[in-house]
Formats: C-alpha cells, sequence, structure tokens
C-alpha cells in the first residue's frame, strides 16, 4: 500500500500509461464485440422462448438454464482448453469474444423474453386480425414497444460485460485486468502495485459507474410511470390489463 | 475412430480413480463452504451497509450515508478479478499454524493466507452486491410500518430488527437465493490465485491428466493429455456446477410464482 505514496511508482505508471490505455481499449473491444454477439443470440433465443413451437421453447431453455448456471471461468476455460487440444488455432481474443458472447446471450435471452412477454395479449391478437404475419407483428408492433424495456437492463448487461472481461486474464488475455497485473508483476515495472491498481480500478470505474447510473436513472423513471399508469386508465381497462 | 475411442476410455478412466474423484470432490466443498461463509458474512454487512444508505440521512450521520454508498458503487462498478489481486498485495492475513493448514488439506501455510485474502476480497465484493439487494427489499417496506412502530413506543433499534428487517428479508429470499448462485459462479474466480475450490481443482487435473489417462508409460515417456480428458473433466465440473445452481434457479423460480399467485 506504502507504494500509492512513491513518487517513482507514480512515473513508471504515468511511463507506461499507453500500456493501461490499451488494456482499457482492449476490455472495451471485447466488451462490445461480445455485446453485439449476445444480442444476436439473445434476440434470437428470446422470440424462440416466446414462439409457439415447442422444439424452440425447449432449445431456448437448455441454453440458457446452461450458461447461467455455470461460471463464465469454466466456459473461458473450457473453450480454450478444448480448442488447444484439438489442435484449433484461434486468438485468445476471439475466444474472448466468443465466451463472453455465448455467456451474456444467455442474460440477453432473459431480458428479450420478459419485454415480449411484458406486452398484453391482445396486441398479438390485434395484429393477426389485421393480416399481420409473425415476422410483421414483431417488427412493426411488438419489438418497437418492448425496446423501452429492454434499454436498462441491456446497459446492465454492457457494464457486467466489462467487468466481466477480466475472466480472459486466466487464459492469458491482454484485457485491463490481465494488463495491470502483468504490470505489477513484470520484471522490469514490477512493484507499483498501489498506483497501478488505483489507476485500473479507476479506469473501469470511470466506465461503469456512468453507464449503472444511468440504466438505474431510466429504471427508477420507467417505474415511476408505471405506477401512474393505472389511474390514468379507465376501469374498463385496467381489467383488461390484468 | 477407433484411436477416439481409446482416447475417450482413458479420459473417463480418469474419474474411476478414487485420488482425482476424492480431490475432485474436497474442490467441491470448498466451493461450497467458501460461498457459504462469504454469503454469510456479506448479507451482514450488505445489511449494515443497506440501513446506513437509506436512514442515516440527517445530522452528522450524512457522512456515513455517503460512505456507504460509496462503498456499493465502488465494489459494484469494478470488477471482482481486481479485488482479489488488490487483496492478495495488501490485505493482511493471520499466521496460520502448520498444523491448521494440513488440518485444511493444505502443503504449505501460505495457501491458507492466500485463500484467506480471497476470501476476504470476495467478501468486500459481495458486501456490496446484498446491500443492494437488501436496499431494495427495505423499501418494499410500506412507511405506515414505520410509523406504526413508532407510535406503539418502539425505538428506533426494536423498529429495525423486530418490525422492518424481518419483513425486509422474507420480501428478497428469492434475490438472495439468486445471488446464492451468482456467488457460487463467482466463487470460481479464486482459480486464479489459489488451488483449492473445484475450478482450479479440475484446472489441475487437467493439466496432470497424462498421468492419470493411460497413456503414463516411465518418467520417460510421460504420455499426452487428449483432447477428451478436457471435455471428461470440464464436463464434470459443468455437471456439479450446473446440479448445485439449476436446483437452487428452479427453487427461485418456483418462489417468484407463489409470491405472485
Amino acid at each position: 500500500m506504502e507504494t500509492v505514496f512513491s513518487a517513482k511508482a507514480w512515473a513508471t505508471v504515468w511511463q507506461y500509461r499507453a500500456t493501461f490505455l490499451n488494456g482499457l481499449m482492449n476490455t472495451l473491444g471485447s466488451a462490445v464485440v461480445g455485446l453485439l454477439i449476445a444480442m444476436v443470440i439473445g434476440f434470437a433465443l428470446g422470440l424462440m422462448a416466446t414462439g409457439s413451437r415447442k422444439g424452440l421453447r425447449v432449445i431456448a431453455r437448455v441454453y440458457v438454464e446452461f450458461f447461467q448456471n455455470t461460471p463464465l471461468i469454466l466456459q473461458v476455460c473450457f473453450l480454450y482448453y478444448a480448442l488447444a487440444y484439438s489442435g484449433v488455432k484461434i486468438t485468445v481474443v476471439m475466444i474472448g469474444f466468443i465466451s463472453l458472447g455465448l455467456y451474456h446471450g444467455a442474460y440477453v435471452a432473459e431480458v428479450v423474453r420478459a419485454g415480449i412477454q411484458s406486452i398484453p395479449m391482445g396486441q398479438f391478437d390485434a395484429a393477426r386480425s389485421q393480416g399481420f404475419d409473425y415476422v410483421d407483428t414483431m417488427r412493426h408492433i411488438i419489438l418497437p414497444q418492448t425496446i423501452k424495456i429492454i434499454l436498462p437492463p441491456m446497459v446492465n448487461q454492457m457494464v457486467a460485460l466489462i467487468k466481466n472481461t477480466s475472466c480472459l486474464y486466466i487464459i492469458g488475455g491482454a484485457d485491463l485486468i490481465a494488463t495491470t497485473y502483468n504490470f505489477v508483476t513484470g520484471a522490469s515495472t514490477g512493484g507499483a502495485y498501489g498506483p497501478a491498481y488505483l489507476v485500473g480500478g479507476a479506469l473501469f470505474f470511470c466506465v461503469c459507474y456512468p453507464l449503472s447510473m444511468m440504466a438505474g436513472r431510466w429504471e427508477q423513471k420507467l417505474k415511476a410511470r408505471d405506477r401512474i399508469k393505472p389511474e390514468q386508465t379507465d376501469d374498463g381497462a385496467k381489467e383488461a390489463a390484468v | 475412430m477407433d484411436q477416439f475411442m481409446t482416447e475417450l476410455q482413458g479420459s473417463i478412466g480418469i474419474l474411476k480413480n478414487a485420488d482425482v474423484v476424492s480431490y475432485l470432490l474436497k474442490g467441491l466443498a470448498f466451493t461450497l463452504g467458501i460461498s457459504f461463509i462469504t454469503i454469510v458474512l456479506s448479507v451482514i454487512i450488505g445489511a449494515v451497509l443497506a440501513l446506513t444508505r437509506n436512514y442515516c440521512t440527517s445530522g452528522p450521520a450524512r457522512i456515513l450515508r455517503k460512505i456507504a454508498s460509496a462503498y456499493i458503487e465502488l465494489f459494484r462498478n469494478t470488477p471482482l478479478m481486481l479485488w482479489m489481486f488488490v487483496c492478495f498485495v495488501m490485505c493482511p492475513a493471520p499466521n496460520v499454524s502448520k498444523g491448521f493448514a494440513a488440518f485444511l488439506g493444505f502443503s504449505s501455510t501460505v495457501a491458507v493466507k492466500t485463500l484467506f485474502k480471497a476470501i476476504v476480497a470476495f467478501t468486500l465484493f459481495t458486501s456490496a452486491i446484498m446491500a443492494e439487494i437488501i436496499r431494495g427489499g427495505l423499501n418494499s417496506v410500506a412507511k405506515g410500518q414505520f410509523e406504526a412502530a413508532y407510535s406503539q413506543g418502539f425505538g428506533t433499534l426494536q423498529t429495525m430488527t423486530l418490525i422492518v428487517l424481518p419483513q425486509a428479508f422474507r420480501n428478497i429470499v428469492p434475490t438472495l437465493l439468486s445471488q446464492m448462485i451468482t456467488t457460487i459462479k463467482d466463487s470460481s474466480y479464486m482459480a486464479s490465485l489459489v488451488t483449492v475450490e473445484l475450478m482450479g481443482c479440475t484446472k489441475l487435473i487437467i493439466s496432470k491428466a497424462n498421468s492419470y489417462n493411460g497413456t503414463w508409460v516411465d518418467r520417460f515417456n510421460r504420455g499426452t493429455i487428449h483432447v477428451t480428458d478436457v471435455f471428461v473433466l470440464f464436463g464434470f465440473a459443468f455437471l456439479v456446477y450446473f446440479a448445485i445452481n439449476f436446483t437452487l434457479s428452479c427453487a427461485v423460480r418456483r418462489m417468484r410464482r407463489e409470491k405472485r399467485a
């Protein structure tokens, strides 16, 4: 801890500032690509889980349960070792994209499912009676309404993704945590524990805190609006909603 | 194909080795033990943080509220792995005797110290999440409950411990259970510091799989680790984690359904 007050240690960190920024960029890059993959998987599974085909619903359920109930580190390690021992050449960065995407895909799927299920059944019936097919119903009527419900938890997923890039350390990734750790244990840079961890932590905090604040505020606003709603609608509408 | 079958049989053989299985089960026991200690400690710390953040709103106590808020936000917006590393370097650990280390199944006292530090980091981190969960429970208790308690002559402490906290905890049982799933999953982060829980143990066995899968001839021909070893051993770990967490998540779902009904 004493190194926090050591000017020399701070000077070393400043000298290697590019290393930290590089780590931050890798973390953000992995998080963004991971989120994109997670969204593709999540929307597909969310639609499957709310659809009418039983087989697809079961597949979505099994996927979500498997990925949510096992540790991400185990998934990352499994992918890494399985590919390494079967002779597949793939970079650690790619493994990061894939494993983060697969893991968070399960969470996004639950978010999407909850969003779709929050739309009253009457909307589906009304759309069908107007001649909309499944794709058009989803595209023009259901999904646009779910966006505002989906967005706050989606931002929370982004925060979780950024934090979870730290799992890549275990397979020798170049994320912010791995960079920080390699810095403090490195032969030429080692020892500057205090300043290095402070900088690494501060970088994480500066990215994650605004995002989680935003998501929190958003959610509060949505909740407040929901609380007002029932009193504004007439009795008939209230009954229909129940 | 024949070669694959032989390799697979060798890999499955690893799980028939009593030493390996008892080692992995010991890892599982540590996973559960570490998670249990962490959950108990972080519910206590979390409750204090939550009460402070929610009710220290007037007078000089406001500084405590600021501190609690800062603590919660700090730990919720930084990764657990960071705190593991920070505690690894900076957290003081008590000296333990060799006998105590051996009792826990460690050959060195250093490993026990590292385990202690990792649990401290894990508890610090989980406390912040628990605090927010408990705060949600506190906010779900109706304002009238406080007023009713005060009007009956209850003091602040009595109101909290007898009236508000019991109701708050009852409301958040499902959320606490699902946090238990997260905690069991997160305990695998320790594998980066010390080999003690299921994840770390599985990784260690895989790195030595050549001495268990039947390919080891002698010290000059040490055999090879096959991809089937990875599948069988990690598959075992997946199965164990899944069995525990899926059971918990089914319980959570049933409670939520019953609550709604």
